[in-house]
């Protein structure tokens, strides 16, 4: 891959605006993505991520604000831009009359993939997306999960340095969603950056290393999961694993230092709900001192759902 | 520009023609009616044995109604002879270009408004391309198939014209001057116009349907001239067809010149 060296980040916007007439789209967005980074973007139906998008790839113009990416001008670079980025669409946008391999044909040509090189490279991914059987045929007849595989084979040919993908996978049943989400992985490990959009908030969880919140075109929220859990006002659940004889002990350190709700208990767990994460670090100090044999104490941190659902419904949280 | 890329488009385009009867059916259609089925049906009209010259006055008005150009032109031909003439080389002529017309129109209209209907072209924007190698490559995809129609249609209709009328001419009187003219220059600039209309009209329409009619009206101008051909206001000789052409062409850039400045992916992607 054609890795420039510098350190800049590879997505950079500052004030980033794109209106329709009078509703804004996308509304004053700043935002810097580094190299190697899986990055979730997030936000319900009309929040603006398609449109952020075509904006990244020139592909619709700003109406205010910059953007560089991969230190190219979007608008004024374009084909250089999209020569080194790949995108998957929220449609497979796929032309159902033509066969999967007249497809990647066509695109290994207009994303410029080396003339001999093209054959091997259609039947490459045409392979490691599991298409070869069916390569000749018609498109149209494609499930959803074939057609979704396709276009995001369309994406690599050129094998781009980012990749953005819209939703890849909503309409997929659990196994395909499931091989998408690994590629994803695969593809970030191999050095890509990953933008993604979702509405699928465990996934973004599982897959993304930062997230950013959308809402009506503004971004409300920023930064790794956990972060964005810290910003959010939560009440975690703590489990704390003692040695069975000390679990009276333990129970009654727990209900002193740590001010809470219901203390729930089986045989060595203490279960109980924690307002304030700093409460933690006191309690294991407590513990230790009064030579509790901790094995295990873990802070349920709330999923990232959940705290999207509290930053959707806050009006201003500044990240 | 990519010529690489400019080919791949238009190959592809036409993959995807030729597998929609929508489009195909007219293409082929028309031209063998035009080319084929017309001038065998004409001279299917005259009696084998010449006209009976028992039918004078029908024949004296009918000649009479040719203009005096053209009879110019048709000098040394026998009455015969110019019935087929005039038929042949003279009437069908303007009607020869509804072919490149049609076969641009139908190919553009499924190329813009129909891509954009069904949503391939989100993908064919995020390409590295650019707007202009876009353009031209779904210009040519559309003009190259209605040139190919129209040389085809025309080397199939000299043919037939030439066979069918041989009892009555006994040589080959076809193409004139003004055929080759009207092939080689008129006929690339109707198809041109047919698809800048089409470009223009694709902008402002939802579907393939749509676009289809509505640039349909395209043909009107041309039906125009068989109708003043064929009531003798005009008629097509070689000056007015290269006027004819030079006109069509001077259209041509004004209306290509306004589509190109429509056909931007940003003003495109914002009407998807
Ligand atoms: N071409 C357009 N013309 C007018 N309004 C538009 C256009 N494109 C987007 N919008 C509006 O801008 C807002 C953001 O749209 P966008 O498609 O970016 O949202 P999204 O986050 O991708 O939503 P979804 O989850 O439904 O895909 C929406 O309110 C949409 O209606
Ligand atoms: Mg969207």
């Amino acid at each position: 891959m054609n890795m420039a060296t510098h350190s800049h980040p590879v997505i950079c916007t500052s004030g980033l605006t794109r209106r329709f007439g009078d509703k804004v789209a996308v509304n004053d967005l700043t935002l810097e993505i580094d190299r190697g980074e899986i990055f979730g973007f997030l936000g319900h139906n009309g929040a603006g991520k398609t449109t952020t998008i075509r904006l990244l790839n020139g592909v619709l113009s700003a109406s205010a604000g910059t953007a560089r990416v991969l230190g190219l001008s979007p608008w004024r670079d374009g084909p250089a831009l999209r020569q080194r980025t790949g995108v998957l669409t929220e449609t497979p946008a796929l032309d159902e009359r033509l066969t999967a391999r007249q497809t990647l044909r066509t695109y290994a040509d207009l994303y410029n993939v080396t003339v001999n090189q093209v054959n091997h490279r259609v039947a490459e991914l045409l392979e490691l997306f599991d298409l070869s059987e069916r390569a000749d045929e018609r498109v149209g007849a494609y499930s959803r999960g074939m057609q979704q595989r396709l276009a995001l084979a369309r994406a690599l040919l050129h094998d781009p340095e980012i990749l953005f993908l819209d939703e890849p996978t909503s309409g997929l049943d659990p196994v395909a969603a499931r091989q998408v989400n690994d590629l994803i992985t695969t593809l970030s490990r191999e050095g890509r950056v990953i933008f993604l959009c979702t509405h699928n908030l465990s996934e973004a969880q599982r897959l993304c290393d930062r997230v950013a919140v959308m809402r009506h075109g503004q971004l409300i929220a920023l930064g790794t999961p956990a972060e964005l859990a810290r910003q959010v006002t939560f009440s975690a659940q703590l489990s704390l694993e003692v040695a069975p004889e000390q679990m009276a002990q333990a129970r009654d350190i727990l209900s002193h230092t740590v001010p809470m709700s219901a203390i729930a208990a089986t045989e060595t767990t203490l279960t109980a709900t924690c307002a304030d994460r700093e409460d933690i670090p006191d309690l294991l100090a407590t513990l230790v001192s009064r030579d509790v044999r901790v094995y295990q104490l873990y802070l349920h941190e709330p999923a990232l759902e959940e705290v999207y659902f509290k930053l959707q419904d806050t009006e201003e949280v500044t990240a | 520009m990519n010529t690489r890329a400019i080919q791949a488009i238009i190959r592809k385009d036409l993959q995807v023609v030729t597998r929609s009867k929508a489009v195909m059916l007219p293409i082929i259609i028309l031209p063998l009616v035009f080319f084929v089925i017309l001038p065998i049906f004409f001279v299917a009209l005259i009696p084998s044995d010449g006209l009976p010259a028992a039918q004078p006055a029908e024949l004296e008005e009918f000649l009479a109604q040719i203009p005096v150009g053209l009879e110019q032109e048709m000098a040394g031909y026998t009455d015969t002879q110019k019935i087929v003439v005039f038929m042949l080389v003279y009437m069908l002529a303007p009607m020869f270009l509804i072919a490149p017309l049609m076969v641009a129109s139908v190919i553009a209209a499924d190329s813009f408004a129909g891509e954009r209907e069904r949503k391939t072209l989100e993908a064919l924007v995020y390409t590295p391309t650019t707007d202009l190698e876009l353009f031209t490559a779904k210009m040519l995809a559309a003009w190259i198939p209605a040139m190919i129609v129209a040389l085809l249609g025309f080397i199939i209709y000299a043919i037939m014209v030439n066979i069918s009328a041989w009892p009555y001419m006994g040589r080959i009187f076809f193409p004139n001057a003004m055929w080759l003219v009207l092939v080689l220059w008129v006929a690339p600039a109707t198809a041109a116009l047919g698809l800048g209309t089409m470009v223009l009209v694709s902008s402002r329409v939802k579907s393939f349907q749509e676009a289809y009619q509505l640039g349909g009206v395209v043909v009107l101008p041309v039906i125009m001239l068989v109708v003043a051909q064929a009531t003798g206001v005009m008629y097509f000789n070689i000056t007015l067809v290269l006027l004819l052409g030079t006109v069509l062409w001077l259209i041509d850039a004004l209306v290509l010149g306004l589509s190109v400045r429509t056909f931007q992916r940003g003003e495109i992607i914002a009407r998807l």
